[in-house]
């Protein structure tokens, strides 16, 4: 009897299985290389904290004893404290390893790993953030209603959808800098690119004001066009309730939308500059 | 099928060079200058050549992290460019001036995330971790983070990291820089050994000559991004002139020296109860023999010719065309 050779291949389940496990082991390595720098930690939360003071009093003046953009003053203190630790979470500012790694030549060697660089990236980051969100996002959530009257949820829904809009925020916001970083690879250098992106994001994610006190069309055009609104502001809007329920969902949607987007223009982008990579140094 | 195979690899890259107040010119610099070269699977292959020769660039385009200007390569029968991640699980890279290790994590947390990222199977990813553990000595600083290491402990920490998903071919783009001498020696005591195994094939470049001499049974010369020499090391003493000295001690001086029948002989040399052999290639036992029979020997010696002074000489002349013998 004749017999037959078969070759199977692995199933996709088992490859999705695998391939979250590497993406669970690189956000946990991200996890704890962030952990280690404890003094750093410590140091942020001091001065958004100091920061948290200042801002909620201004804001608070600028409320008086009614409401102002649509949010009370409970609903103003929460928006304050709560963007006071995400600032961190989302990690805004700050991040320059990609452009860093291009400058030096070093990104030779995340070009030579099996996984391909803005997944491994992305990995490390949301590992990041999950340590941001112990040890920066935490500590100003607990000081803020110790010294100001703040607004907790009142539906349940509230808080899944808030979380999904955090994790989203993070991605989103992790596709930005890459973005911006990776102007590095034609330049060889992003300072000017960064520089541009503290000022603009500080603004345009609602994290000097909430972005309601804007007229209704700037409003409109900030959020479907540009991804700004969906770092920060998004995020504490759904959390404070600014907006009915569906409204909240419409724009967690907008959010997700934006991530993709993104997420999308970083692989398109690190195709491209693979292509006219030089590796600097020997 | 050979691991390694070049067809007329090249590699411009274009630069700006000023050209009055606000102009710019654009100029091409070929940095790898159509190589054609076969690597055979297992083979020690030293990559040498003055620095800007094009080593380094060759071995970023082998590895997939550049893409040539022209030419073809297969690493692994894969094209190092467009299959760049599937050949990340076949080949190990150590780079002498970077690091690929996690900066900030302990080197077993690198170890424990490399067997993640490369998916290697639990009991493999020990069986070789603990045989790079024993053979350079990695216990004492496992659990140091990377940026508390020494150079010559990374380095250690570098070979192991690129060795843990069992590659079948293994670029080490110079791996003994800066070291000192004791971890000099376990670098190349260890890359030996893995040699010897045979079923990894090593593509070294160095500006180290000791690491060729010590490991690798063929040399490749670049000059000007074009392939000057490919062959055994001998061969290239032999094309370039370099000769070994047979220096004899007598008891007493002889009137002539004795002729040894078969030694290719250059010179001799006689000073009184010395005598100085230049021989072209082999001829020591001959050399000797012929002594031995007309004089009483107090001492020989066997002076090697010097690879540094080869490759000095190879560097400063205009490049030989490879295809013309010398």
């Amino acid at each position: 009897m004749g017999s037959v050779t078969a070759t199977v291949a692995p199933s996709t389940s088992a490859n999705v299985t695998r391939w979250f496990r590497t993406f669970g082991a690189l956000s946990r390595a991200g996890f704890r290389r962030y952990a280690t720098y404890r003094q750093a930690a410590f140091a942020g939360v001091v001065t958004n904290t100091v920061f948290g003071f200042l801002r909620c009093s201004v804001l608070l003046a600028a409320a008086g004893s009614g409401t102002v953009g649509g949010y009370g003053r409970d609903q103003l203190a929460t928006f304050v404290w709560v963007g006071q630790g995400l600032l961190a979470v989302v990690l805004l500012w700050g991040w320059s390893d990609l452009a860093d790694r291009i400058r030096t030549g070093d990104v030779a060697s995340d070009l030579l790993r099996p996984v391909h660089p803005v997944t491994s990236y992305l990995a490390t980051d949301l590992g990041r953030a999950g340590y941001a969100a112990l040890s920066r996002l935490l500590p100003p959530v607990l000081v803020g209603p110790l010294f100001f009257d703040v607004y907790l949820p009142s539906r349940w829904p509230t808080v899944g959808l808030f979380a999904v809009s955090v994790v989203t925020a993070v991605v989103l916001c992790f596709g930005c800098r890459f973005l911006v970083n990776a102007t590095a690879y034609w330049w060889q250098d992003a300072r000017g690119p960064l520089l541009l992106w503290t000022l603009g994001s500080g603004v345009l994610a609602g994290l000097y004001f909430p972005l309601r006190f804007l007229p209704e069309w700037l409003q409109l055009a900030l959020w479907f066009g540009t991804p700004f609104p969906s770092l920060l502001q998004t995020p504490l809007d759904v959390l404070v309730e600014r907006d009915p329920p569906a409204t909240q969902v419409g724009l967690v949607a907008l959010q997700l939308g934006w991530a993709v987007l993104v997420l999308g223009a970083c692989r398109l982008v690190q195709r491209r500059a693979e292509r006219r990579l030089v590796v600097q140094g020997g | 099928m050979s691991v390694i195979e070049l067809d007329g690899l090249r590699k411009e890259f274009t630069v700006r060079v000023k050209a009055g107040r606000l102009r710019r010119e654009k100029r091409t610099v070929t940095a790898v200058d159509g190589i054609d070269l076969r690597v055979e699977r297992g083979e020690l292959l030293g990559y040498i050549g003055p620095n800007g020769a094009g080593k380094s660039t060759t071995l970023k385009m082998l590895t997939g992290v550049l893409s040539p200007s022209a030419g073809q390569a297969r690493v692994c029968g894969l094209r190092p460019v467009a299959d760049r991640t599937r050949l990340a699980l076949r080949i190990g890279v150590v780079f002498g001036q970077r690091s690929q290790l996690w900066w900030d994590l302990p080197l077993a947390d690198s170890f424990d995330l490399l067997r993640h990222l490369y998916r290697v199977p639990a009991a493999d990813h020990a069986a070789r971790l603990r045989r790079c553990r024993d053979l350079l000595d990695l216990d004492a600083f496992l659990d140091t983070p990377v940026r508390q290491l020494s150079l010559g402990q990374r380095m250690r920490g570098e070979l192991t990291a690129a060795l843990l998903h069992g590659p079948q071919v293994l670029f080490l783009d110079e791996p003994t820089i800066g070291l000192d001498v004791v971890s000099k020696q376990a670098v190349r005591g260890f890359l030996a050994e893995l040699g010897r195994a045979g079923d990894t094939t090593l593509v070294l470049t160095t500006h180290d000559l000791a690491d060729i001499e010590r490991l690798c049974a063929r040399l490749v010369v670049i000059d000007h991004g074009r392939v000057v020499h490919d062959g055994s090391i001998a061969a290239l003493h032999a094309r370039y002139g370099s000769r070994r000295l047979v220096v004899a001690e007598l008891d007493a001086p002889l009137p002539t020296p004795p002729q040894p029948v078969g030694a290719p002989l250059h010179r001799v040399e006689a000073d009184g109860r010395r005598l100085v052999y230049t021989l072209e290639s082999a001829g020591v036992a001959e050399v000797v023999s012929a002594l031995a029979g007309v004089a009483a020997l107090r001492d020989v010696s066997i002076v090697e010719p010097d690879i540094e002074d080869v490759v000095a000489r190879l560097y400063r002349t205009p490049a030989p065309d490879p295809r013309r013998p010398a």
